[in-house]
């Protein structure tokens, strides 16, 4: 017993490094969502391309779709988004985008150039809606079932390997 | 001297400016003043190491506006607290609730030190105990017979 004393600071030792080698490999961006798993909030906003026309989260329920929230002024948005052009080509589910404090015009002319993988982006021009999603790095991504529940929550660009093993395999189990 | 002078003038100015920077709208002064103590509860969650109040962020320019117009509705300060933790969790309380899962958080640096002296207290105790033929003294001459570490604390010589 009294042989192995002198182990007892190297096994504090590594524990301490195990502490420290977990905390450095997580993503302090990352802030876990308390909305999982919550209704998706209420909104009412007009259409990017079309002020007069309003949608409702109302409008939305009965099936399962995806909210991503881009905008224009938003490098990383322009990283995602050849990824969401071609899963809106194989249209699993419908994906609704929410221009986040943009300006219109911008918003318009960024998906002429990039491609408009939305069946419509929401026009949240003063972030309000925004914060109601709890929105604080764009892009962002939601996938909000039948119900009207928040199921998924993707903090940051969309990558093939999030889509595939994450966001696919819900969609299946939700349209299931 | 001068030169000190010229820094002590430069920061004066930079205060100055940043001072007029300030957001504070005389309109309603009370409101504001509210809203600045609620908004340093808060964390900005782009800046993470900065207060809502602090922050510059957009977003912390938004959740500020945020919180004036829910002050100006007549809504308490426990009710904006609880719309942002609806929103942004826990993480967004600058200073996080006492409950099981932050336990070791607050309570941690306590324990470690308590234990610590504890610890301390124990080996000395111990130590005050034991007679003088646990402690060794070095060996007599010992110290003569290492002038090792005498040439080796000689500088070297730089090689020109």
């Amino acid at each position: 017993m009294k042989r192995w004393q002198f182990l007892a600071p190297l096994a504090l030792f590594a524990v301490l490094l195990g502490f420290l080698a977990v905390g450095l490999n997580l993503n302090p961006r990352e802030v876990p969502s308390p909305l999982i798993g919550k209704p998706a909030p209420a909104f009412e906003l007009a259409r990017l391309d079309d002020p007069t026309q309003r949608i409702t989260h109302a409008d939305l329920k009965g099936q399962v779709w995806i909210l991503n929230v881009w905008a224009s002024w938003c490098v990383a948005c322009r990283q995602e988004h050849p990824l969401l052009v071609d899963f809106a080509k194989r249209n699993p589910v419908p994906l609704y985008g929410l221009n986040y404090k943009d300006k219109r015009d911008d918003g318009l002319a960024w998906l002429r150039r990039f491609g408009d993988p939305y069946k419509a982006s929401l026009y949240d021009i003063d972030g309000r809606v925004g914060i109601d999603f709890g929105v604080y790095g764009v892009p962002e991504t939601f996938v909000i079932d039948k119900q009207g529940v928040i199921r998924f929550k993707q903090i940051g660009p969309v990558t093939p390997e999030v889509l595939r093993d994450e966001i696919e395999p819900l969609l299946k189990q939700l349209n299931a | 001297m001068p030169k000190f002078r010229f820094a002590l003038l430069a920061l004066c100015l930079a205060a100055a400016a940043h001072a007029a920077d300030a957001p504070l709208t005389a309109a309603e002064p009370e409101l504001e003043a509210k809203m600045l103590r609620i908004s340093a509860e808060l964390r900005c969650l782009v800046c993470q190491n900065q207060t809502i109040a602090d922050s510059n962020a957009e977003l912390a320019v938004d959740l500020r506006n945020q919180v004036r117009d829910m002050l100006r509705q007549g809504q308490s300060e426990q009710q904006i607290i609880d719309y942002m933790t609806a929103r942004y969790g826990d993480f967004v309380l600058y200073r996080p609730p006492v409950r099981g899962a932050t336990f070791l958080l607050w309570f941690g640096p306590a324990v470690l030190m308590v234990g610590g002296l504890a610890a301390l207290v124990l080996v000395l105790r111990r130590r005050s105990r034991l007679g003088n033929e646990h402690f060794d003294p070095e060996e007599p001459g010992e110290d003569e017979a290492a002038p090792v570490s005498a040439t080796a604390a000689r500088p070297v010589k730089s090689a020109k």
